[in-house]
């Protein structure tokens, strides 16, 4: 099948005129130049709303007391595709597990989620939250204190009756 | 009312000096955010507005950062001229505002100070032969940067502005066969005598000096020697920090010179409506006007007028100042042939013929006794009215920048050629991109 061609419909020399279709452009931007259509988000002072299944870094649920609610069970490091988070688990006299060391590695976090859908205990969570800015590298590997501190909103689970969550 | 002299003379020219070369350098300080803002205003953006309320502070940080920039010498740069295109370049654009009266005459206790820095004899000549200097700065360092794309911008401001300094040439000969004088002082006067602004009478002198002072200040639609698409930066890639920096002060010094030449020669200066602020040196006199009888009528000066006019110079100036922006995000750029053709086949002629018509029309109304005033100027109006009517819809079709129009006729053009219907030795030329489709 030949590939169809559109000819666009050009006036002929004589017919135009530069100064005038200069003067009718000039016109339009004079439009924009008194009212402009405001499309800017002035950032730092409007803030974005994020989706609320919005991925962002993590946060670590406590309980009552300040204790982290993982309980060490390994789910979350097996599931993990970019292997980013380490986990050392322990036992106490009471012979409750508890993380000894839980870092996660946010460069090499892929933010898919499936750490906080796979906890059992709903301790480990991805947030609605963008701003992690840092002056080192090495600030980008969030230890267990740091995941405790953080207090932004934790992300929405995905819900099968409302797949567009709304 | 004497005019001023001795000693606070000097002292009123230095206060002069400095004071307008402050004003200037702080107006295009200001054009340069002006030119930001409004841009990103017509492209619905917001601009800088970080920098202070307003990024009003926006050009004391960009100069701040010019001083802290690295300064480049290209190794097989031609030291000397490098060094010395940017200086060749920005003092003609500061010093052409010398000669540019920018208020009424303020009366002090010493004397009437008369508000221009130096009001030479030669006025319009000197404007002339200075502002066409700043182009060897342009071309020596386009040369001197050892650099293809700088040398095809230096090659291309050659050639742009030697073009259209024929057809600003052209354009300020009627203005000055009307005012009969150069000097821009004795121009103000005589728009003050005529009752209207030049802009009127000399229409379509007016949009030809337009065009060509976008030209010769290199602005879009006319910016070939920079054309970032195509050559990088143009004449100054190789330059940086204050070197640069210098290049962009020279370009918008040469448009905010070129705006108040505009409003010196078209709009009345620093002319306001009515007599009441008339004002000219006649035989040792300040005179706003001629009585009936040929006896002067004396103007009397004052600092609130002075002030006003000031107001008023300033307001016209930023007018065309807007104008050179608004256009520059309005417009596309012309192709290097365009520019050209614009100026060889459709200024000069256009500039040639509206001159003719002028001195007819002038000496015309002289021999028939028209006395310079209202009436006068209504006639020229109506002459230059209808040029004007002509340039636009007949000059205009076609033959100025007819843009993807004319491709058309190139390819019906080339057809015909190709069908072999072409007559021989019709001197018409076939480009050979024009054949095959």
């Amino acid at each position: 099948m030949a590939i169809s061609v559109k000819v666009m419909e050009r006036p002929e020399p004589e017919e135009t005129s530069y100064l005038r279709a200069a003067l009718s452009g000039m016109a339009l931007t004079f439009k924009h130049l008194v009212n402009p259509v405001k499309v800017t988000q002035q950032y730092p002072e409007e803030q974005t709303d994020l989706h609320p299944r919005w991925r962002g870094t993590h946060r670590m649920e406590v309980h009552a007391d300040g204790r982290p609610k993982c309980v060490a069970c390994g789910l979350c490091p097996t599931v993990c595709p970019a292997n980013c988070i380490r986990l050392v688990g322990g036992e106490d006299d009471q012979g409750n597990r508890y993380p000894i060391v839980y870092e996660i590695d946010e460069f090499r976090c892929i933010f898919c989620g499936m750490c906080q859908e796979v906890c059992p205990v709903e301790a480990i969570h991805v947030g609605r939250h963008f701003e992690n800015a840092e002056y080192t590298r090495d600030r980008f590997v969030y230890d267990l204190d740091r995941l405790m501190e953080q207090e932004h909103p934790t992300t929405l689970l995905w819900d099968p009756s409302d797949p567009r969550s709304e | 009312m004497e005019p001023i002299s001795g000693v606070p003379a000097i002292v009123a020219m230095v206060a002069k000096v400095v004071g307008l070369f402050t004003i200037l350098l702080l107006v295009v300080a200001y054009a340069t955010l002006a030119e930001r803002r409004i841009s990103a205003w017509i492209q619905d953006r917001s601009g800088p507005n970080r920098v202070g309320p307003f990024g009003l502070l926006q050009p004391i940080a960009d100069g701040i950062k010019n001083f802290l920039k690295e300064e480049t010498l290209p190794a097989t740069a031609n030291r000397l001229f490098f060094v010395l295109a940017p200086m060749i370049t920005i003092t003609p654009a500061l010093v052409v505002f010398a000669v540019i009266p920018v208020a009424a005459p303020l009366a002090t206790p010493w004397g009437v100070v008369d508000m221009i820095v130096a009001d030479v004899p030669i006025g319009i000549l000197y404007v002339l032969a200075l502002s066409s200097l700043g182009v060897y700065g342009l071309v020596l360092g386009g040369w001197a940067s050892n650099n293809k794309y700088a040398f095809l911008g230096g090659l291309r401001a050659s050639a742009q502005m030697v073009s259209y300094e024929v057809a600003l040439g052209l354009s300020l000969i009627p203005v000055l066969m009307l005012v009969g004088n150069v000097t821009l002082t004795e121009m103000v006067w005589q728009q003050q005598q005529l009752g209207i602004w030049f802009a009127l009478p000399l229409s379509l002198a007016f949009i030809l000096f337009l065009i060509s002072a976008f030209a010769e200040s290199n602005r879009l639609p006319f910016d070939m020697p920079e054309a970032e698409s195509e050559l990088v930066t143009g004449y100054h890639t190789e330059y940086s920090s204050m070197k640069f920096s210098q290049y962009m002060i020279a370009e918008f010094g040469h448009m905010v010179t070129a705006s108040a030449l505009m409003a010196t020669l078209f709009l009345g200066g620093w002319d306001l409506p009515g007599s009441w602020d008339n004002a000219f040196w006649y035989q040792g006199q300040l005179i706003r006007g001629f009585a009936e009888d040929g006896s002067v009528l004396l103007a009397d000066a004052a600092w609130w007028k002075t002030l006003v006019t000031f107001g008023a110079f300033g307001v016209k100036t930023l007018f065309f100042l807007l104008v050179y922006i608004w256009v520059r995000w309005t417009l596309p750029r012309f192709r290097y042939d365009q520019v050209m053709a614009l100026g060889w086949k459709v200024m000069l002629p256009t500039g040639l013929g509206y001159a003719m018509l002028m001195a007819v029309t002038i000496l015309a109304l002289d021999t028939m006794g028209v006395a310079y005033g209202f009436t006068y100027g209504l006639v020229l109006t109506g002459v230059s009215g209808l040029a004007t009517l002509a340039f636009l819809f007949f000059i205009d079709r076609g033959h100025t920048i007819a843009g993807a129009a004319a491709l058309n006729r190139q390819r019906a053009h080339a057809a015909r050629h190709a069908r072999g219907d072409n007559p021989a030795g019709d001197g018409q030329v076939v480009l050979p991109s024009a054949v095959g489709d």
